[in-house]
């Protein structure tokens, strides 16, 4: 793990900028195949390649989770990951939850508990309390703000957030 | 039909948001974009002895480089203070220039001296790299205390001093103060805060060199103030020819009412350079050129009798401006805070006198609350403290000393319309379980923890403003909001509002209000802003305005529709007007029972000639169209009130405190969505418990940020609350005619001392400072076992 993130610094600030790269994905059930430069981060992948711009970045430092997305079913920041490291993943964005014009139940509960304000931090909130519930079917208030420890909303005071994830888990 | 107005309707802009298709700035792009990167300051204060920029311009994809002399050259005007605020001597106050590129002097870390346009972000930075800035580094004032005493930053404001305010009466404090039995005083500091909105701050501007117009999206509260401010004072373009598009924006808090230099600069560099412009803020750029919020050092004593009469206030407080005068800056430590210093209560006498000044940091303005939160710490610190050395209960101290008429008159400027504190302290004790805390504390006790309580009660002016009343105090504009409701042909309506939603649910909220207005589902109306094409022109969102200004406007502009639905409707009856009843959407005769829907008479005014029977449906002297508009100019700020109650948990071992619960009880008059109200009382609790507990903004001697990112400045997260316990007591407003009040900010300006009061209360009346961190808990927990040993 340690050569990984060795590797990948070194490969972002080895001056190797204009390298390009081959990343091929399954995002939201569709097979997408780019060339990007190697250093190319997966949250402005999916912003600025694929125009998937429901994914935010509203830190840098992988601290606000407003990038969150899945990776093969489990949650990550996107703006800490880079493409070409998850090379051949099935990706969900916050774009790929509703199905058939059907909210997701986590969707359909931040709505119902008013859990969102200004809605910059929800996609990586809402993917975030998706992969918790996928963990842990009936999570305690406690649990829940611990899991989302790593999601920063300014808005809401995670109040209702903690009310959206206890409602979806009645329903998913 | 049942109204709208105080049902929980979900929000319709929430399926946009939670299916990723919001649209902020940083989400847009525009074809042939170049990407921006600014060149800024490492030193907080510098002479700019020269800029080099020869090997930008040769670095790969650099497409222009430009710095504060062609700026300059082309005589754009620079950022703006808002708001003229005399001294106490009656002299004006003194305000530096603060151009969009420093030419000469940097007075902070992180102001843009140079700007670097490229094809890609990475050639951008990579030229930006490329700029060779030679500085003289001097001597930073940074620290507020010893501004006045330090080398002036700026030419002609000695001292640093901006100005040195005062409102309300010496002489009566004085003879005040010579009554009383008793004198508390505290010395506080209102921690420096970063807002932090989620989204980082950006732009991007589109030049047409066609039309010669500019188009700029950005993140703004407020798009038409920042169009006439860019166009009167920065001359970027003609208003005509400036469009200024706040799409959906990530959150305000305040930090994106000015006009940054950031916008001046690209707006003006698209028309330079022929090509469309993108910036987007990163986290470290907003921490360090965001307008930041509070940053007081302040001196207060009250007086007060033994029996916990409340004589005389007075308060002398520093405020940091930071390196420049903004749109808020002067005006949030004077008028927006002096005033509410003297709290809920009955005081004779008062004064507020507040030295602003100058130093080598970001620029301070408005944040959350924007004054009445550094108000409501000051009084309720004090008069805590005050039932402590009197050894009175902490609610009775305040039931003792709050109005009990209204119209109030305050101390020193509002007369506020209506409230009724009693009520409101009442049911928080209630709810809180107020008596049965010593149970609690004992309980903690055995447990080896230390359990407070505290209180705090609260008044806020807010609803900015009514115009006469702000501009005779130096506003430099009306407060003033206005709205156009445009009834289409076939029965959809678009309400346009100058005010703007960055989480405010004002799509929701102002169709609720129209929907009741007009008697049409609120499916069929379209709130629209954000965009100076699109409806008149407003003021923006601030100071809990939206509603009580804004909403009112809508409200206004609605009548009118019906007003003249009411002209069309008994021509179309063949009845007289005062024969018409308006009721849930109809248009009724009142003799016959006949009626026409609004519908119906919305799609006859827009055919004035002969259908069927029926000559022209547009009675003479009335235009076709159902098109209405309205100013609307409040007659008084809107005053909501309430008590809040904290208890907090610490750990003598870590220091650590701990929110057990937190119970608020508020008036907001009459509430348009309760779900929307609740979540703006939770959300700004969040941020006063972020000051009281967790934020702190920290520079260095030579005005380095030490807290520059998410990894150093601490922002609270969901593990730092418990859940809020909220109750509500209504009064109407007065002023306005839905009897609203404003919510937005309540929560940030009540929580700050009620959890600094439970803290303190816990630690035995032993006085720390904002941020109560586990360090400095830690530290006060063992100065106290410490004289516990040697009293016992």
């Amino acid at each position: 793990m340690l050569l990984k993130i060795t590797c990948d610094v070194l490969r972002i600030y080895s001056g190797r900028r204009h390298l390009m790269t081959k990343v091929t994905l399954e995002v939201n059930g569709k097979k997408v195949s780019k060339e990007v430069p190697d250093h190319t981060l997966l949250s402005v992948f999916l912003r600025d390649n694929l125009n998937l711009t429901g994914t935010h970045v509203g830190c840098d430092t992988s601290q606000c989770g407003a990038c969150v997305v899945h990776v093969n079913g489990k949650s990550i920041k996107s703006c800490s990951t880079l493409a070409a490291d998850v090379e051949g993943s099935k990706v969900t964005t916050i774009e790929g939850l509703a199905k058939d014009g059907k909210l997701h139940p986590m969707q359909a509960a931040f709505k119902k508990t008013h859990g969102l304000q200004c809605g910059y931090c929800t996609p990586g909130m809402v993917m975030s309390a998706v992969d918790l519930l996928q963990t842990k079917k009936n999570p305690s208030d406690q649990e829940i703000r611990e899991w989302l420890e790593g999601n920063i909303c300014r808005c809401t005071g995670y109040q209702n957030i903690v009310a959206a994830v206890k409602e979806a888990a009645t329903k998913m | 039909m049942a109204s709208l107005v105080g049902s929980r309707v979900e929000r319709k802009e929430d399926t946009r948001f939670l299916q990723g298709k919001g649209r902020y700035t940083a989400d847009i792009n525009i074809a042939n974009q170049t990407y921006a990167v600014f060149v800024r300051s490492p030193h907080a204060r510098a002479k700019i002895k020269s800029v080099d920029t020869s090997k930008a311009l040769k670095s790969s994809g650099v497409v222009g480089v430009l710095t504060g002399k062609e700026i300059a050259e082309d005589k754009i005007g620079g950022l703006i203070a808002g708001w003229a605020i005399r001294s106490e001597d009656g002299s004006e106050m003194k305000v530096p220039a603060n151009p969009p590129l420093a030419k000469d002097l940097a007075n902070f870390v992180g102001e843009p001296i140079a700007v670097v346009f490229a094809e890609t972000l990475d050639e951008a930075k990579e030229g930006a790299e490329k700029v060779k800035v030679d500085y003289k580094v001097l001597k930073a004032v940074v620290d507020p205390a010893e501004a006045m005493k330090s080398d002036a930053i700026h030419d002609g404001v000695d001292k640093n001093l901006c100005y040195d305010w005062l409102l309300g009466d010496r002489k009566a404090v004085d003879e005040a103060f010579s009554k009383a039995d008793k004198i508390i005083k505290v010395d506080l500091i209102n921690n420096r805060l970063v807002p932090n909105a989620m989204e980082p701050r950006a732009c991007v501007v589109d030049y047409n060199t066609a039309s010669e117009e500019i188009t700029l999206y950005t993140t703004s509260q407020n798009p038409h103030l920042s169009r006439l401010v860019m166009s009167a004072f920065g001359g970027v373009a003609p208003e005509n020819k400036l469009r200024v598009v706040a799409p959906d924006v990530g959150g305000g808090f305040g930090s994106k009412i000015n006009v940054y230099n950031e916008e001046i600069v690209c707006s003006w560099a698209s028309k330079k350079i022929e090509r469309p412009i993108k910036w987007v803020a990163e986290r470290t750029e907003s921490f360090l050129t965001d307008t930041h919020g509070r940053d007081h050092v302040t001196h207060a004593e009250l007086a007060v009798t033994n029996d916990g009469k409340f004589l005389g206030f007075k308060n002398e407080t520093i405020a940091n401006l930071g390196a420049y005068a903004r749109v808020f800056g002067t005006v949030t430590p004077t008028y927006l805070f002096g005033p509410c210093a003297t709290g809920v209560y009955v005081i004779p006498a008062a004064y507020s006198n507040v030295k602003a000044v100058y130093t080598n940091t970001a620029p301070v303005d408005a944040y959350r609350g924007a004054g009445r939160p550094e108000a409501t710490y000051t009084i309720e610190r004090l008069v805590e403290k005050a039932a402590m050395e009197l050894g009175m209960d902490k609610t009775e101290i305040r039931m003792k000393n709050f109005p009990t008429q209204f119209p109030f008159k305050q101390t020193l400027v509002h007369t506020v319309d209506s409230g009724d504190y009693v009520a409101g302290l009442e049911k928080a004790k209630q709810m809180a379980d107020y008596a049965g805390f010593e149970a609690r504390r004992k309980k903690s006790e055995a447990n080896g923890k230390l359990r407070g309580i505290g209180v705090s009660s609260y008044f806020e002016a807010c609803g900015i403003a009514p115009s006469a009343a702000v501009m005779s105090l130096g506003c430099g504009v009306g407060l003033w909001e206005s709205a156009e409701v445009r009834f289409n042909p076939t029965g959809q309506i678009s309400v346009f509002t100058g005010a703007h939603s960055h989480g405010q649910s004002h799509d929701t909220t102002f169709a609720q209000i129209a929907a009741d207005e007009l008697g049409v589902p609120m499916e069929n109306i379209d709130v629209v802003h954000g965009d100076t094409d699109k409806g008149t022109f407003g003021m923006g969102t601030y100071g809990s305005r939206s509603l009580t200004v804004g909403g009112i406007a809508i409200v206004n502009a609605c009548k009118k529709i019906v007003a003249k639905g009411k002209r069309v409707a008994a021509k179309m009856l063949e009845v007289n007007e005062d024969e018409i009843e308006f009721k849930d959407g109809e248009f009724v005769a009142l003799k016959s029972n006949k009626k026409k829907t609004i519908g119906e008479v919305a799609f006859a005014c827009y055919l004035p000639g002969q259908r069927d029977e029926m000559k022209s449906p547009i009675p003479e002297g009335d235009e076709p169209g159902l098109i209405e508009s309205s100013f609307f100019d409040p007659a008084n700020f809107s005053f909501p009130a309430g008590s809040h109650i904290c208890e907090v948990e610490i750990d003598p071992d870590t220091g650590n405190v701990k929110v057990e619960k937190y119970t608020a009880v508020d008036d907001f008059g009459r509430i348009v969505n309760p779900m929307i109200v609740e979540g703006q009382v939770h959300g700004g609790i969040a941020q006063g418990i972020g000051q009281a507990l967790h934020e702190n903004t920290q520079y260095d001697e030579t005005g380095q940020l030490m807290t520059a990112s998410y990894m150093d400045y601490t922002m609270p997260r969901a593990d730092n609350f418990p859940e809020f316990n909220l109750g509500f007591t209504c009064t109407h407003a007065t002023s306005n005619p839905l009897g609203v009040k404003g919510c937005g900010e309540a929560g940030a300006i009540a929580s700050p001392p009620t959890v600094m009061n439970a803290v303190i209360d816990a630690l035995g009346g032993q006085e720390i400072s904002m941020p109560a961190t586990a360090e400095k808990v830690w530290k006060a927990c063992k100065s106290m076992k410490k004289s516990n040993a040697k009293a016992a």
